[in-house]
């Protein structure tokens, strides 16, 4: 037996109050660990969905919305937006590119995106089988719409209305998958791409209408309107032209046009404010634990110290250095420490994963806990920091203990 | 070159605790293999001189050699070490690490003097204190007859050239106590060890070869 085995015995001899200690750090670790990974990833992939993308223009209405609805896809859309006054952007000399955004429906949960084959460019998607869509009715699905779905080019799918999967079924307007995208790790792994004219089609009968030659289908697929009244797109995804463009076209469309202009990335980070007060509080709140799980270590090594300290006193007269025993107690923490770190951040993990799982199940946010996040190795090291400059406290207690002064005690 | 004959010299030894003498010893030797007896009353000073010459208390004057080299002399870590490897104690509490086996309390003795380890000379000990059965038991579990041999066992393991005993016997019954001190004689005799007992128990006077009393 060496003292790194008396250690773990003397932790195996209270199973109770280890089991204890260990639980308390784990869940102040499992905590952060989660809340590191959902805000990275979160952020993360805000970031990534929303970087291609410098100013969405929708209808007026809430402009978080508007990006949610549009770039995020998690939201309805603030309303349309007349055709004319999108053609009339797209020619201003600070747009570069726009790509139009007209939504309604989904399958199955996942939104189906009026959009022209600029889409795919914006997000670098490729085509893992099949063709893109040339024609009205035709979809090309992401990953994660093929792999749910078991999908592949030839496949019927039909949308129904809004967002949620109970809404009002276009069964008389199915699509044809005709291609199947890569996955790119963006939202478009989770959308149904079709041409403008295929939603302006399945919705004629809604009062929709024909698209116009600029902002229509991809292959020249127009179709005539039917109904008459106004062409509407419900967004413009734009790229600016020069970098001047950010601070004036925003305010040239919000003040002289009926449409509203958003930032996907300012929108991006006021929503990661918003989320972040709660994410903060639950941070502060896993602080405190893991705090409390330090200081009850401490004090568990206390009393361990009180109550051993003839053994402390025998090792010494055995001929262990003051310094082996300070190592012996610093041991015994550093093992409820490190067990309690480990088991922390596999339960972080695997909460993360098992949250990751539903949320994929629902087709929304694709958290993973096969994953690090930046911020991890801080709180390790932070973890074992002030871990171990708690368990100083004792450890100098046993190395100035006196044996003789102990044994005399008895 | 003849080793020196004593094993125990302690030169003008005193212990001087809050204004009070506590042990005052001007000189004392012990040779080598001799089985010795300090008796003395509670409060005597006993405990106060084991603890001196096993360098676990710093005197407020005088030396001690052990086995040759100066106990009082040497930096902590260097008692330490010679204390681990030349000194055998066996504590009046008997204290054995509870939470450990018997076979790692005496493996914790020869770790401790930096021995590699020897599981022959365990085994070997534990036999000739019969509580080789014991081996395996936690010693929180032991009876006081048997944490008493173990104790014994601890102390004899790494074969040393000196044996402490403070108390071995108060707290035991007459033939508890008879059989302890046989124990301990029968080990120092084993290990060509000398023996040192410090007690205020009276029965056990007769059975020494020298005697100091304090």
């Amino acid at each position: 037996m060496n003292l790194p085995r008396l250690a773990l015995a003397y932790l195996a001899a209270r199973p109770f109050a280890t089991l204890l200690h260990v639980t308390m750090l784990a869940l102040g670790t499992a905590t952060l660990a989660f809340l590191l990974l959902f805000t990275h990833q979160a952020e993360e992939r805000l970031a990534k969905d929303a970087k291609p993308v410098d100013l969405v223009v929708g209808a007026k209405g809430s402009p978080l919305q508007l990006i949610l609805s549009t770039v995020f896809h998690v939201d309805v859309p603030t309303g349309n937006i007349g055709l004319d006054e999108a053609e009339a952007l797209v020619a201003h000399p600070m747009v570069a590119a726009a790509t139009p955004v007209a939504l309604g429906d989904s399958f199955r949960g996942h939104r189906i995106v009026g959009t022209d084959a600029s889409f795919l460019g914006l997000y670098d998607a490729k085509l893992a089988a099949g063709r893109d869509f040339s024609a009205d009715m035709e979809a090309v699905v992401g990953s994660e719409v093929a792999r749910r779905h078991g999908l592949a080019p030839g496949a019927k799918i039909t949308g129904a209305h809004g967002l949620a999967q109970s809404g009002p079924a276009h069964d008389e307007h199915p699509y044809e998958v005709v291609g199947v995208l890569a996955p790119t790790g963006t939202v478009v792994d989770r959308l149904v791409l079709v041409s403008v004219s295929s939603v302006w089609h399945v919705h004629e009968h809604h009062g929709g209408a024909a698209p116009s030659p600029a902002l229509a289908a991809p292959g020249g697929a127009m179709r005539p309107p039917s109904q008459g009244g106004r062409l509407e797109i419900t967004a413009l995804l734009v790229k600016y032209a020069t970098p001047l463009a950010a601070a004036m076209l925003p305010r040239f469309v919000n003040a002289t046009t009926a449409m509203q202009a958003a930032s996907p990335a300012y929108e991006s980070a006021r929503l990661l404010d918003l989320v972040g007060v709660g994410v903060e509080t639950l941070r502060w709140f896993a602080l405190v634990m893991m705090a409390s799980a330090v200081l009850s270590v401490l004090a568990a090594l206390t009393a361990a110290l009180q109550s051993r300290r003839y053994d402390l006193a025998l090792l010494r007269t055995l001929g262990a250095r003051p310094a082996a025993l300070a190592g012996l107690v610093l041991a015994e923490g550093v093992t409820l420490l490190g067990a309690g770190v480990i088991l922390g951040l596999a339960l972080g993990h695997g909460a993360a994963h098992a949250l990751g799982a539903w949320l994929a199940a629902s087709g929304s946010f694709a958290l993973t806990g096969l994953a690090w996040a930046p911020g991890e190795a801080m709180l390790v090291g932070g973890v074992a920091a002030a871990g171990i400059a708690t368990c100083l406290v004792p450890a100098v207690q046993a190395y100035l203990s006196d044996p003789a002064t102990l044994l005399a005690k008895r | 070159m003849t080793p020196n004959p004593a094993m125990l010299e302690v030169r003008g030894l005193r212990q001087v605790f809050g204004g009070r003498t506590v042990l005052d010893l001007p000189e004392w030797t012990v040779a080598r293999g001799e089985a010795c007896l300090v008796l003395g009353p509670s409060g005597s000073g006993k405990s106060t001189l084991l603890n001196a010459i096993a360098g676990l208390a710093t005197p407020t004057a005088g030396t001690v050699r052990v086995d040759g080299e100066s106990m009082t002399d040497l930096a902590p870590a260097a008692r330490d070490r010679l204390r681990a490897r030349r000194i055998g104690l066996v504590l009046q509490t008997l204290h054995l690490i509870g939470v450990a086996s018997v076979r790692d309390n005496l493996r914790l003795a020869q770790r401790l003097a930096g021995l590699p380890p020897d599981e022959a000379r365990l085994a070997e000990v534990l036999e000739g204190l019969g509580i080789a059965a014991l081996a395996d038991a936690k010693a929180r579990d032991l009876s006081v007859g048997e944490a008493q041999r173990v104790a014994i066992a601890r102390a004899v393991v790494n074969r040393p050239p000196l044996l402490l005993a403070d108390e071995p016997t108060s707290a035991l019954d007459d033939a508890s106590c008879a059989l302890a001190l046989d124990l301990l004689l029968a080990q120092a005799r084993a290990c060509g060890a000398t023996l040192v007992v410090a007690t205020h128990d009276q029965r056990v006077r007769e059975r020494f070869d020298r005697r100091l009393d304090l």
